[in-house]
């Protein structure tokens, strides 16, 4: 069964099209990697298929309803992690997974006990009634990772989880993600610029450029598409090697600029 | 839909946890009223008196009250303009909830805190030295200050979904809040005033406000208390509806 069917998505900003007729689909229990340079199309998708955006043309199903239609249905189908921070920095590690849990309608007991169990299981338990604005920009992740997963989502999309985090908070995220995959068979969406990433964790990966999908397979079957030795040099042959200027928003600038003076 | 009361309700938590955490921003927004209070009140009560018009004191407190609120409550609306730089806002996007549902809890949360912070400020004015008509008529008044948050906190919620930045928020605060604030009659009455500024006076929401509050606390609302409290009413209606508009439209 595909839980995510994607038919001729297309998003236009003005004249740009940053998502250009794409299809695709994945498989329920599957673990699907985005792949792209920097403005190709794939933060677009991902707030599309999560209702953040509205599609120009094209249908999608997310988890059999459509985003457009049955907002709710599909808020309910899945847990986030965006690519830049999500969290009240002024409320604590706890009161951030409370308040998700609320507001995604879990009952009290199991609220209370899902929390307890996956702050353990993100290794943030002793750090619960700490203020977020004091823990470390890893911790911040994998409490976000934590929060997405509070109301047992079916499909967890992830938009570059692991921009800027050390290699061993990044193993930490994929062995819990890989875990829950494999113990709920839980769905994951994720998109990185990190090729091995990709390589290690994905069945599938799709290659996105200039809002189309030049490529779908496994690692191995892109490599062998394009007759290279490593899926950096399956992206590159497919995506050229000419540097992309991304067309951030004034606010989307404004953060980066305020991120660059905090130092994150 | 399911029911919006858990939304709501977590949403206006929320600001509260925050308020009650920023000892800073309750000290700092008793600051500026005191200021005002200490300054104006005590520089013109001479002036006031020969005049004949009685205790400058008594008749600015109520104004001050209003200033806190109206302050207190447009930042909290605006608000939204920084979860949505620093990210939470999207968190609250995606939930199954409905926007409305939202936007209401934030404004409800807003108001509440900026309704505290008159109170403080209520107290404040008893200090130095404001005697209210009747003790009694404080609980009227304290739903009048409860409209004016409600009022301010949803336009700062309807023009925090629309702004993106410190400049924009900085043009509504000179061009839209200052105005408001000082041709409401907060300060001065209204008597004798020359015709054109009355008539802008009139035009100014705030104006029923600062009657309304000086009706219940002082005995002297100039416009009528039904008329200052249904004029109240249907502003706090239409902003209330025009943020959550605004909120509904957001896309990040």
């Amino acid at each position: 069964m595909n839980i995510i069917e994607v038919h001729h998505l297309t998003r236009t900003f003005g004249e740009v099209k940053a998502v250009d007729d794409i299809s695709f689909d994945v498989a329920e229990g599957e673990i699907f990697a985005f792949l792209g340079p920097n403005g190709a199309g794939k933060s677009t998708t991902i707030k599309m298929l999560t209702t953040l955006l509205q599609p120009t043309s094209g249908t999608i199903s997310v988890n059999g309803h459509d985003p457009v239609k049955e907002p709710d249905a599909v808020r309910r189908s899945f847990g986030i992690v965006f690519q830049d921070p999500a969290v009240d920095d002024e409320l604590t590690a706890w009161e951030n997974m409370e308040f998700h849990g609320v507001l995604y309608g879990v009952p009290k007991a199991r609220r209370r006990a899902r929390i307890d169990e996956l702050l353990k299981f993100v290794e943030l338990y002793d750090r619960a009634n700490s203020q977020v604005k004091e823990v470390s920009g890893g911790m911040r992740r994998r409490l976000e990772i934590a929060r997405g997963l509070l109301h047992t989502p079916r499909i967890v999309f992830l938009d570059e989880p692991t921009l800027g985090l050390d290699p061993q908070t990044r193993n930490h995220m994929w062995s819990y993600l890989e875990q829950l995959n494999k113990s709920d068979k839980t769905t994951v969406f994720f998109s990185t610029h990190y090729m091995e990433e990709a390589e290690r964790v994905a069945q599938r990966i799709a290659i996105i450029d200039h809002g189309k999908i030049v490529a779908m397979g496994t690692a191995a079957e892109l490599r062998a598409k394009t007759s290279t030795e490593s899926l950096e040099d399956a992206f590159l042959a497919l995506t050229g090697s000419a540097i992309r200027e991304e067309e951030g928003s004034s606010a989307d600038r404004m953060r980066m600029v305020h991120r660059a003076r905090r130092g994150r | 839909m399911s029911s919006m009361g858990p939304a709501i309700y977590i949403m206006w938590r929320r600001q509260m946890t925050r308020f009650v955490r920023s000892k800073a921003r309750i000290v700092a927004s008793l600051a500026q009223p005191l200021l005002f209070l200490v300054t104006f009140g005590f520089g013109f009560s001479a002036l006031y008196r020969q005049a004949g018009a009685g205790n400058y004191i008594d008749f600015l407190a109520p104004g001050i009250i209003a200033m806190a609120i109206v302050f207190s409550s447009v930042f909290s609306g605006i608000e939204v303009m920084w979860d949505r730089q620093f990210g939470f806002l999207k968190e609250t996007l995606v939930a199954p909830v409905s926007r409305v549902a939202l936007m209401l809890g934030r404004t409800l949360g807003g108001a509440t805190v900026a309704l505290i912070q008159g109170c403080l400020v209520l107290i404040v004015t008893l200090i130095i030295g404001f005697r209210p008509a009747s003790w009694w008529l404080i609980v009227p008044a304290l739903l009048v200050m409860a409209l004016i948050a409600i009022i301010f906190t949803a336009f700062g919620t309807a023009m925090g979904a629309r702004i993106r930045d410190m400049q924009g928020f900085q043009l509504i605060m000179n061009f839209i809040i200052m105005p408001i604030f000082f041709l409401s009659g907060a300060l001065f009455p209204l008597a004798g005033l020359p015709a054109v500024m009355y008539a802008v006076v009139r035009i100014d929401p705030l104006s029923y406000g600062v009657d309304a509050l000086r009706g219940f606390l002082i005995n002297s609302a100039s416009f009528g208390l039904t008329l200052d409290v249904g004029v109240l009413v249907v502003v706090a209606a239409v902003l209330v509806s025009v943020g959550a508009y605004f909120f509904a439209k957001i896309e990040v």
